[in-house]
């Protein structure tokens, strides 16, 4: 596993980097580890209180940890229309978790999103940011048991 | 019958989108050829006469945007708007996976025109596969020389609506929380890093390779004289075709929706449209015949927007639609001004009581005054546009939103 130092590291002098320097953290860890932060705010001159800010303004950075698959079910419209209830439901008894949760063993994380831009198909879900298209309740133990 | 007309989208699935040489075998980077031999002003003004209005929402001039841009700044910008955050919209994606050097191309000729070598690409964290086809894209236009001396990176967001606000995306490139800036200054004065910059939507920039390649009278003879050319409309929901069409601009919603998009699934009735994505308006059968050009739109009490078109069918519960979407705004409200970070709250909360068959007469009323204090009082697009879609229903289906109430004088309840 690749050192959160080092990862930091490579966005150091990178006008606005803090963004992408976090992505890079999570590409790694799934999430932005407490030190990992304060570094970051660090290098990039900023307080620690800013970065925490910045890094908890978007959706789709987290500061707690996550599990090895992140699932994620969209909401907006479309997918609502399309039955994306019925889906969260399946994938909550599937995983015996709610919304927002992580599984006892660390390896899913539960959490809904909003439109991924993938409508055409609807309803959408992602792993790890991998869209499945079309999903239907029946088809979640399928879908998830492919996550080893 | 109506017909599409592609001219972003010719190629789609012909050519490999990240290769440049594929691209010039089909005529590209001509434009961007014409436009380096011409003078700065002569080029702003040819794409000021085509007519060309931004695809991001707001409906404004191209040329003239560019043309408030201070000639003689040292370091100026080019940003492109690929932040797509619109639910029910997938333009941009599809503009990126099938024609990607256009888009290039085309930040390239507003580098020309506005004297700037580096340009941004602010990508969605939802599309990490669009970032990689971009920067592969990128490139092999500098490996083919096609760019010259321009410059561009992309950079990606990480899920917040919020940030396809022209100065949140701006904010966010430089790596702060992505919080709307008070306007004026606007960013074609003060923008990214407090230089000179301008941000044009994806569909916006790639029209200009086929403007200065066709001519601006080419361009602007394409549908609609006041909102010429063609749009790329994306269609969801209830519809036979869920897929993208690219159409002149004056083509009727009744056309897209009934002859492209195949009409109604499974056999059933049009209830309602919404445009423009999950801040537009639902638009009754009795406006289908509207053209969806931007100013046709609005005459219906709609927008175009980003051209999503979401379909609903006879069956669907608008009141539990408008529900949903209320949350949508609660969620994407960056809470930097009240009018939005509480009126969002407070419109889900009336929403969530009226779906649930405990709300009056009196909510809806609440509803509408809420919704006028938030159009006039919001700082930016989001809270301005956030109650859109419950005005528009109560206007167009509030035997609906009646149904639900709680019987208490009789009125309700049938
Ligand atoms: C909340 C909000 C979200 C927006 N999202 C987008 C978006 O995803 N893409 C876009 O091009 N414009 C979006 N806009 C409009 C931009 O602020 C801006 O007007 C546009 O990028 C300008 O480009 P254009 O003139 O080429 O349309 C949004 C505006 C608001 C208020
Ligand atoms: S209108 Fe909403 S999103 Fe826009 S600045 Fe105000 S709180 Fe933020
Ligand atoms: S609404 Fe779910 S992907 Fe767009």
């Amino acid at each position: 596993m690749a050192n959160y130092v080092d990862i930091i590291e490579l966005y150091r002098g990178k006008k606005g980097g803090i963004i992408e320097a976090f992505h890079a953290l999570q590409n790694e860890f799934n999430y932005i580890p407490e030190e990992a932060l304060g570094l970051a705010a660090k290098t990039f001159g900023i307080s620690e209180a800013e970065a925490y800010g910045v890094a908890t303004f978007y959706s789709y950075l987290s500061v707690k940890p996550r599990g090895k698959y992140i699932i994620r079910m969209c909401e907006s419209a479309p997918c609502h229309i399309a039955g994306a209830d019925r889906v969260v439901k399946a994938i909550e008894d599937y995983l015996g978790i709610n919304v927002g949760e992580t599984t006892a063993d660390g390896k899913f994380t539960f959490e809904l999103c909003e439109c991924i831009g993938q409508c055409q198909a609807t309803p959408v879900v992602t792993i790890n940011s991998e869209p499945v298209f079309n999903v239907s309740p029946e088809q979640i133990p399928e879908i998830l048991s492919a996550c080893k | 019958m109506a017909q599409e007309y592609r001219v972003l989208l010719e190629y789609a699935d012909k050519i490999n989108p990240a290769s440049a040489a594929d691209y010039i075998n089909v005529g590209g980077y001509k434009g961007l050829e014409k436009a380096r031999g011409m003078e700065r002003k002569a080029l702003i003004e040819e794409v000021k006469k085509s007519g060309l209005r931004g695809r991001g929402g707001a409906g404004f001039n191209a040329g003239m945007k560019w043309s408030f841009v201070p000639q003689d700044a040292p370091v100026k910008y080019v940003v492109c708007n690929l932040d797509e955050g619109e639910p029910g919209t997938y333009k941009d994606r599809i503009i990126c996976q099938k024609n990607a050097q256009a888009l290039l191309e085309g930040m390239a000729i507003c580098g020309a025109a506005i004297g700037s070598s580096q340009g941004y690409i602010y990508c969605r964290g939802e599309y990490p596969f669009v970032v990689d086809l971009l920067r592969r894209a990128i490139e092999s236009a500098k490996a083919e020389g096609a760019l010259g001396d321009f410059d561009i990176e992309v950079r990606m967001g990480a899920g917040a609506y919020v940030c396809g606000e022209e100065t949140a995306l701006i904010e966010s490139i430089e790596g702060h929380r992505g919080e709307p800036r008070f306007k004026p200054p606007f960013p074609g004065v003060e923008g990214l890093w407090g230089v000179p910059t301008v941000v044009n939507n994806v569909e916006t920039f790639a029209c200009l390779p086929y403007i200065l390649t066709r001519g601006a009278e080419w361009f602007a003879g394409i549908g609609a004289p006041k909102y010429p050319g063609t749009k790329i409309v994306t269609l969801t929901g209830d519809v036979v075709n869920t897929t993208w069409f690219e159409v002149p601009t004056d083509m009727t919603l009744r056309e897209v929706i009934f002859e492209l998009g195949g009409g109604v699934k499974n056999g059933k009735k049009f209830k309602a449209v919404q445009v423009g994505g999950t801040s537009g308006a639902f638009i009754p059968e009795a406006n289908l015949d509207c053209p969806i050009d931007f100013d046709s739109m609005g005459n219906i009490g709609a927008a175009l927007g980003s051209g999503a078109v979401l379909v609903l069918d006879e069956t669907r519960d608008i009141v539990d639609v408008v529900t949903r979407i209320s949350k949508f705004f609660e969620h994407e409200s960056c809470g930097k001004c009240n009018p939005c970070r509480e009126g969002t709250f407070r419109c889900r909360e009336i929403m969530e009581r009226i779906n649930n068959g405990n709300g009056s007469e009196k909510d809806i009323e609440n509803l509408q005054v809420l919704s006028k204090v938030m159009q006039k009082a919001a700082l930016c697009g989001l809270g301005q546009a956030a109650p859109i879609p419950i005005d528009s229903t109560i206007k167009h289906f509030k035997h609906e939103y009646l149904r639900k109430l709680v019987v208490t004088s009789g009125k309700g309840g049938h």
